[in-house]
């Protein structure tokens, strides 16, 4: 695979986008490697070696973006790119602004995994799955899948910067399904960051233990309530809730498309005041963090709420230019196969004062949902769902039966207002978020969180 | 290189390295894309991808890699790598690389040379014409969050060691677009799609009219109060249960103990008025190809039927593994993963009832035409699923009111035996797949509201 492009062709390429004018171009070009291999059945397999690279170019013009990608970085494969983007437009050249290079800030990486041997990774497979296995005898199958990729990245634009970056990232995955008396339960874990091999120094099993431990919990599980009721939402992998229902809203495609229920309320009061949130791309090591935002912007940390108010949307720099607003650094892509577009980096609704224990014993019959399968939000209406795959019963103050097949539903300006306690504890967890058919990693985080009251969707009437 | 060049030249570079097999799967996939919003245009995209995904097995160990540089240096450094990845894996007895198994199917009409008499610029106009078809139709839809059109012109070759040799050319497209009905304070959206083999086959008004209408019909929505009834799945909802159904009816799932079909070969999984067919010889369909993506020739296959479980869905490993007649249905998406059990074309068959009179069959209950949620909200290994749905109510055999924000519940095996009757007027669904199904009548479901 070829070298990324110097700022003296990446220059040359932005150039060559204008030959048929345009008012902004730019090249984001990508390396990169990655490893992937899994255990199942206590055997190692699906072991994955992919190398490769390529570079996206779009030029804009009144407000369209005119985008071609090709595999390859080499100078003929830019040429390519920037030739078949320029192709759609009929105007004369225009002259883009001479390159300046950009410092950006980097993430540590201690341990590059790709220094660390295969059997070594292997090896702490085997080690997650036999953890799994030493929880209980119901335990019948475990799979555990090992991801790392390193990215580097180029962007180069008409308006003069050349930023780069280097994106190294490590993830464990661990599942657990558990059995007894015909019936079957999964747990699920995970561990990841914008790091090295040395996020795994700390015992990696235990997420392994997690997992099958959950599995196991379920298996003593009742069918989920249906109804109305307070809910409690657990810290860490909990803050895919506010991801999904406020999050998404906040990306100002949504917006500009009159498809979001936030549209008209930026510096309104949406919740209580003891809820403030943030997109935060600066989180150390966080999963969702990178040094710039796929657009050459340098990662930032934006208040989402203060206070209970919206205080601002999540911005591409195109969308930020035609609302006169400030970069966030959201422009984010799935790769160089990608337009950017608004995204997410690490979002969380930050900790409160609020004794987590004590947010639980309030309640007098409610629902504690510890942990999410996912969610989807319908950004428009903002009507959302998610799956509950750890959640509990609380009876008079107490967390006692554990549910199954449990949903939540509602609607995100309600949900958000009802929002009646916010936890002092906190927690982040890494997930992948898909839009428009593109997946970034995303992290989402909060301490325990409790809503007034909220639908719960199960099989028990 | 040619493509089939490529895939033989990446296989001789895996067993020149030391690979006792190899098989490659080479793409080139030319793509389009155009995203308009009101009556502008906001991208354009074009691109050809090509690239080489590459297995190795040695003995029993199997490896993946996958690259874009087609080059012979490419390739053999491409074959280096997958050997260096399959050295990694344990040893796994069933593994080995799928064998040659009979001639392929003459399929025609996979590919629609028209596709490529439609320059960007009528593109464009299709976009434009389906964005306007929605906002014209109805004055309570005022805009469309987006209208979008995409298409693929494919190119694939599978070569591999043990004799496989099977190329193609496919081409699919789709346009939708979610249109937005109400007010400031309230916005109901509705989709509106269409697939073809190339634009010509796509109705721009239809499109529109439909996005337009299914927006309009939500207007109002509210949600409904908690109960057990029964439910009418509209097509788009049916295929996106069909698709889920069809995954967990993979042999990979159920040999690895994951799948609540797992135990239930030849027993009553489905009532009489559910039958589905994998077919992967369909043409209509977008997902039809000589050969599945490990070079097995396609076939159709009965997966439930006369209420019970026929088959499960096989590739080559799952059938060595299982001694199963034959394998054929391993699906990829595209040449950077590896191939693993899949669906083609699945198709629910349809019964003798029009929509109304599955309405009036209802009599009281819930029409739902859009469900969220489905990846999240469904415990694969046990089947129990709770997701988020809208639609209309259904009050005296009518469609009524508009309803949303509640959860439909049940497990798919309880689902599959409480289906009452399939409808007549089936279509092709890109959701869970390629789907073609009829609207579904389900004698009672849990509903979750207030």
């Amino acid at each position: 695979m070829s070298e990324l492009p110097s700022p003296e062709l990446a220059g040359t390429i932005v150039e060559r986008a204008l030959a048929n004018g345009g008012e902004f171009a730019e090249l984001f070009a990508e390396r990169g490697d990655g490893t992937q291999m899994g255990i199942d059945e206590s055997r190692v397999e699906d072991v994955t070696l992919a190398s490769g690279g390529g570079a996206g170019v779009r030029v804009v013009k009144d407000g369209t973006a005119y985008f071609a990608h090709v595999d390859g970085i080499a100078e003929p494969d830019l040429e390519r790119a920037a030739d078949e983007a320029a192709a759609a437009l009929r105007g004369a050249r225009s002259e883009p602004v001479p390159l300046r290079a950009q410092q950006t800030a980097r993430q540590e990486i201690q341990i590059p995994p790709d220094d660390v041997a295969a059997d070594r990774k292997a090896q702490m497979l085997r080690e997650l799955d036999e953890r799994a296995r030493s929880q209980g005898d119901a335990i019948v199958q475990v799979q555990v899948t090992y991801g790392e990729s390193r990215r580097q990245i180029v962007v180069a634009n008409s308006a003069g910067t050349y930023a780069t970056d280097d994106r190294t990232r490590v993830r464990l995955a661990a599942q657990s399904v558990a059995r007894r008396n015909g019936s079957a339960e999964v747990g699920f874990e995970t561990l990841g960051g914008h790091a090295g091999f040395e996020l795994f120094d700390r015992d990696p099993a235990r997420i392994a233990e997690q997992a099958a431990r959950k599995a196991l919990t379920l298996l003593d599980a009742d069918p989920a309530p249906a109804g109305s009721m307070p809910v409690v939402v657990g810290g860490g992998f909990g803050g895919v809730l506010f991801h999904e229902m406020t999050g998404h809203g906040l990306e100002v495609d949504h917006v500009h498309q009159g498809a979001s229920v936030y549209q008209r309320l930026l510096g309104e009061l949406v919740a209580e005041p003891l809820v403030n949130a943030y997109d935060d791309g600066l989180l150390p090591g966080a999963w969702g963090t990178d040094g710039i935002d796929d657009e050459g912007t340098p990662a930032q940390k934006t208040q989402v709420i203060e206070e209970g108010r919206i205080t601002s949307f999540l911005y591409d720099r195109l969308r930020a230019e035609r609302d006169g607003a400030e970069l966030t650094a959201n422009g984010r892509r799935g790769s160089f196969r990608d337009l950017p577009i608004p995204r997410m980096t690490n979002t969380y609704i930050a900790p409160g004062d609020a004794d987590p224990e004590a947010i639980i014993s309030e309640v007098k019959r409610g629902f504690y949902a510890v942990s999410f399968a996912g969610g989807q939000v319908e950004p428009a209406s903002g009507d959302f769902v998610f799956g509950v795959s750890e959640g509990y019963l609380i009876e008079d103050g107490k967390v006692t039966k554990p549910c199954r097949g449990a949903t939540l539903i509602g609607n995100c300006l309600d949900a958000l207002a009802a929002i009646d306690a916010v936890g002092s504890d906190f927690d982040m967890k890494s997930g992948t978020c898909g839009k428009a058919g593109q997946w970034v990693p995303v992290g989402t985080g909060q301490g325990h969180v409790r809503i007034r009251q909220l639908t719960v969707g199960g099989t028990a009437v | 290189m040619e493509l089939a060049e490529a895939a033989r030249a990446a296989v001789e570079a895996a067993v020149a390295d030391g690979a006792s097999d190899a098989e490659g799967y080479a793409l080139q996939q030319r793509n389009r894309e155009v995203r308009v919003h009101g009556g502008k245009v906001e991208s354009l995209s074009a691109a050809t991808e090509r690239g080489v995904g590459l297995r190795a097995w040695i003995g029993g160990r199997a490896g993946y890699a996958f690259g874009t540089d087609l080059s012979e240096q490419g390739l053999r450094e491409l074959g280096s790598r997958v050997v260096t990845a399959a050295r990694i894996a344990d040893e796994d007895e069933h593994a080995a690389a799928p064998q040659a198994d009979g001639d392929y199917p003459r399929l025609d009409g996979l590919r629609d040379p028209a596709i490529a008499d439609w320059p960007a610029d009528r593109l464009v106009e299709l976009t434009l014409a389906v964005e306007r078809a929605a906002t014209s139709h109805d004055r309570r839809v005022g805009n469309v969050e987006q209208a979008v059109y995409a298409d693929a012109d494919d190119e694939v070759a599978i070569h591999s060691s043990t004799g496989i040799e099977c190329s193609y050319e496919a081409s699919n497209c789709y346009a939708y677009v979610r249109a937005l009905a109400g007010d400031a304070d309230s916005r109901e959206p509705g989709l509106g799609f269409r697939l073809a083999r190339s634009p010509s086959g796509l109705d721009a008004d239809a499109i529109g009219v439909e996005g337009a209408e299914r927006a309009a019909a939500m207007i109002g929505a509210e949600k409904p109060a908690s109960r057990a009834c029964p439910v009418v799945f509209d097509p788009t909802v049916a295929a996106s249960f069909a698709g889920l159904i069809g995954s967990a009816l993979g042999a990979d799932s159920v040999q690895r103990g994951r799948s609540p079909f797992a135990d239930m070969l030849g027993e009553e999984v489905a009532s009489e008025a559910l039958v589905l067919h994998d077919d992967g010889l369909e043409t209509e369909g977008l997902a039809a190809s000589p050969c599945d993506d490990e070079g097995i020739p396609r076939a159709r296959t009965a997966l439930i039927e006369g209420g019970r479980l026929r088959t499960f869905l096989q590739d080559a490993y799952t059938a060595r593994r299982s001694g199963a007649d034959r394998a054929g249905n391993a699906h990829r998406s595209g040449y950077r993963t590896p191939p693993s059990v899949g669906t083609s074309n699945l198709i629910v068959q349809s019964g003798s009832s029009t929509t109304a009179e599955l309405l009036a069959m209802a009599g009281d209950g819930v029409y739902v035409t859009e469900i969220a949620g489905l990846h999240a909200g469904v415990n694969r290994v046990n089947g129990v699923f709770s997701v988020g749905a809208s639609g209309r109510l259904i009050k005296g055999g009518e469609l009524a009111d508009p309803v949303r924000e509640f959860t439909i519940a049940s497990d798919l095996v309880s689902m599959l035996q409480a289906v009452r009757e399939a409808g007549s007027e089936a279509r092709w669904v890109p959701f869970g797949g390629i789907v073609r199904t009829p609207p579904l009548l389900i004698a009672e479901m849990t509903i979750g509201g207030n």
